[in-house]
């Protein structure tokens, strides 16, 4: 199915989306009229202020979060497992908490930097409770994880009640990109640069994906090569936090949609990962702007649905030879 | 399985009716204790207000625990329970439909019976219908069962969501509030109707607990045993989800609460009959949720949430259940 159009044709179709997702919102803009300079200083500023921001954010996040997914599922030897359900996400959702409690004046910067801390700490600790099954079942590894997201999540919960911040908390979970303003999302070109670094590590990724003893045989320095991957999660996972809330499944659903089509290459299944991110992303937040136009669905809602259903499609598929 | 007496135990705990008896004595004074501590003025108010608190918590102990207990029998693992089948999300995913089909705030405040009755049925057939196509077709692994459970329960409370934005964005979270009952606001008027469906549940269960006894041992041992195994798992089933949504109408969706009670009935009952174990998980669920809730109301002044608890301590204890490959 690889085609050498394929690339070009999945490039094509998100720069189609972006500009729909350019031209929807509640005051109307005619990008024609625009290009031909004909639009009004109020169109203009909308433009450049809220709809190119929201947009770049969505590509971005999208691409980067489906990244990070692929790379998890790598590390963790598990396809069913992404950022949201081991525990990463709600980690640096922790996080973020505890310096909105103790730091609330610190600049975004470290409220990123700390709630990378957490994300990291929550999956390694993550890799750790793996490490101790010993009869490792392939639903054994997504169960363990959801189920450690649940009581982070629950820690979380604990703490925010406390402090009045459950209305803050709320804000993290459901992926929400309405808010996005020039200014307000410029942390996500850093996810994206993460995303980069990805790819050029890519086939060492796939090496330690193998398992340790076999990836160290091949003489690769395994423990670095996995420190890496978990920072690189680690980042990307918080700064989508920070920046826009959490979007469910996306990283579990697309790389496995990708694998489908392409095979286990990580470095050639990347660029369609990153491209697969960026589109389903932008058709989730298109769609929630649409259905109750003029109000809008937050996106974390609508890839819940989207992506518990694709989800169920995936494990259910693989039910009769395997399970 | 049924491993009775594996474990040590000290002489009278061998007992299953000693067992009952001290756990009744414990649930005894905790209910004297909580209409009785911090209590001051007028005592009929009292009495009534923190009666009807209390007589729902018991109810919904008792529903939790004696629905875990038979979903348990009936899937034959003690992992799964019905909560973390996302029974319980689908309930309130079916309130949110009725809101949306039939109009806002007039459902809710027009017939609270009326309501629970449509949801009751709606629910069971769609119960009947997914956890018999997980249950009934080809065999398939407890593992994915559970996450297919699991991933269910995040659909359903995704469109939930979805649905109450639908309704109206701007009350977004008051209707959601109004969605989810907890125990600090439990829903006390359909606490008669409540009542009258987990008596007509009980009398069925309690005369199925022998057939019960016989399942547990294993669907091939069952049916060459003379049970009428299909049926009976029908029964159990549709018992189950009336049992749910008694629960998950007065307090909303609790997930682990279920398996934690079970699991230490489980622990510490030293028959593996129903007739010990259900009333044992009852007595353990209702001392749970009414000591949990004095230590909430007069040690942390509400400010915390039972259900956190719950969820945190389940969490950990369905994590452990895992790791010790009990779920095979």
């Amino acid at each position: 199915m690889t085609h050498r159009f394929a690339i070009p044709a999945a490039l094509l179709l998100v720069v189609l989306l972006a500009c729909a997702s350019l031209t929807i919102g509640v005051s109307d803009l005619d990008l024609t009229a625009l290009l031909r300079g004909g639009g009004t200083d109020r169109q203009t500023l909308i433009l450049f202020a809220s709809r190119i921001p929201r947009t770049i954010a969505l590509i971005l996040s999208g691409a980067s979060m489906a990244i990070a997914g692929l790379l998890l599922q790598m590390l963790a030897r598990n396809r069913f497992v992404e950022p949201s359900t081991v525990g990463t996400i709600e980690s640096a959702s922790l996080g973020l908490l505890a310096t909105l409690v103790f730091w609330p004046a610190a600049p975004v910067m470290v409220k990123m930097g700390i709630a990378a801390l957490f994300a990291l700490g929550g999956t390694t600790l993550f890799l750790r409770i793996l490490s101790l099954i010993k009869w490792r079942d392939v639903l054994i590894v997504p169960l363990v994880g959801l189920m450690l997201s649940g009581v982070i999540e629950s820690i979380t919960d604990f703490f925010a009640y406390r402090f009045e911040l459950l209305q803050a908390l709320a804000n993290w979970r459901t992926g929400d990109f309405s808010g996005v303003l020039r200014g307000r999302y410029e942390l996500l070109w850093l996810s994206f640069a993460m995303a980069l670094i990805t790819y050029v590590a890519a086939d060492r990724f796939t090496v330690a994906g193998l398992g340790e003893s076999f990836a160290t045989n091949l003489g690769l320095a395994y423990r670095r090569i996995l420190a890496l991957g978990l920072t690189i999660i680690a980042i990307v996972s918080a700064i989508v936090v920070v920046s826009v809330g959490m979007v469910p499944f996306l990283g579990l659903v697309v790389p496995n949609v990708v694998r489908m089509a392409v095979g286990d290459n990580m470095r050639r299944g990347l660029p369609y990962v990153a491209l697969l991110g960026a589109g389903l992303v932008l058709v989730s937040d298109i769609a929630g702007r649409l259905i109750r136009f003029p109000y809008e669905i937050p996106i974390g809602t609508v890839m819940g649905v989207l992506g518990s259903v694709i989800f169920l499609y995936l494990l259910l598929k693989r039910t009769p030879a395997n399970a | 399985m049924p491993d009775a007496l594996a474990a040590p135990v000290p002489a009278p705990l061998r007992n299953p009716t000693i067992v009952i008896a001290v756990l009744a004595a414990v649930t005894g004074l905790l209910i004297l204790g909580f209409m009785t501590i911090g209590a001051r003025g007028d005592w009929s108010f009292i009495l009534a207000f923190r009666g009807r608190k209390l007589f729902a918590l018991l109810l919904v102990g008792y529903a939790v625990a004696l629905s875990t207990v038979i979903f348990q029998t009936i899937t034959q693992n003690r992992i799964l329970t019905p909560a973390i089948m996302g029974f319980d999300a689908l309930f309130v995913l079916l309130q949110s439909v009725l809101v949306f089909l039939f109009g806002g705030l007039a459902v809710l405040t027009f017939n609270a019976q009326a309501m629970f009755a449509i949801e009751t049925l709606v629910m069971s057939a769609f119960a009947a219908l997914i956890y018999g196509f997980l249950f009934f077709g080809a065999r398939r692994s407890l593992h994915l069962v559970m996450l297919v459970g699991i991933v269910l329960g995040t659909l359903f409370r995704s469109l939930t969501d979805f649905l109450v934005r639908l309704i109206d964005p701007n009350e977004f979270a008051t209707l959601q509030d109004m969605f989810y009952a907890g125990f600090n606001a439990v829903e006390t008027d359909i606490l008669g109707l409540c009542c009258i469906v987990l008596l007509t549940a009980s009398l069925v269960a309690w005369r199925k607990f022998p057939v019960w006894d016989v399942l547990a041992i294993g669907r091939d041992s069952a049916v060459n045993l003379g049970v009428a195994y299909h049926r009976e798992v029908l029964i159990a089933l549709a018992l189950v989800t009336l049992l749910v949504s008694t629960s998950t109408a007065l307090v909303g969706p609790v997930t682990f609460f279920g398996l934690l009670v079970a699991n230490l009935a489980y622990l510490i009952t030293p028959s593996h009959k129903h007739i010990h174990i259900v009333p044992v998980a009852a007595l353990i669920a209702a001392i749970c949720l009414i000591g949990g809730q004095m230590l909430l109301e007069r040690v942390f002044a509400f400010n915390t949430s039972l259900s956190i608890i719950i969820e945190f301590a389940g969490g950990i204890v369905f994590i452990l259940l895992l790791l010790r490959g009990k779920a095979r």
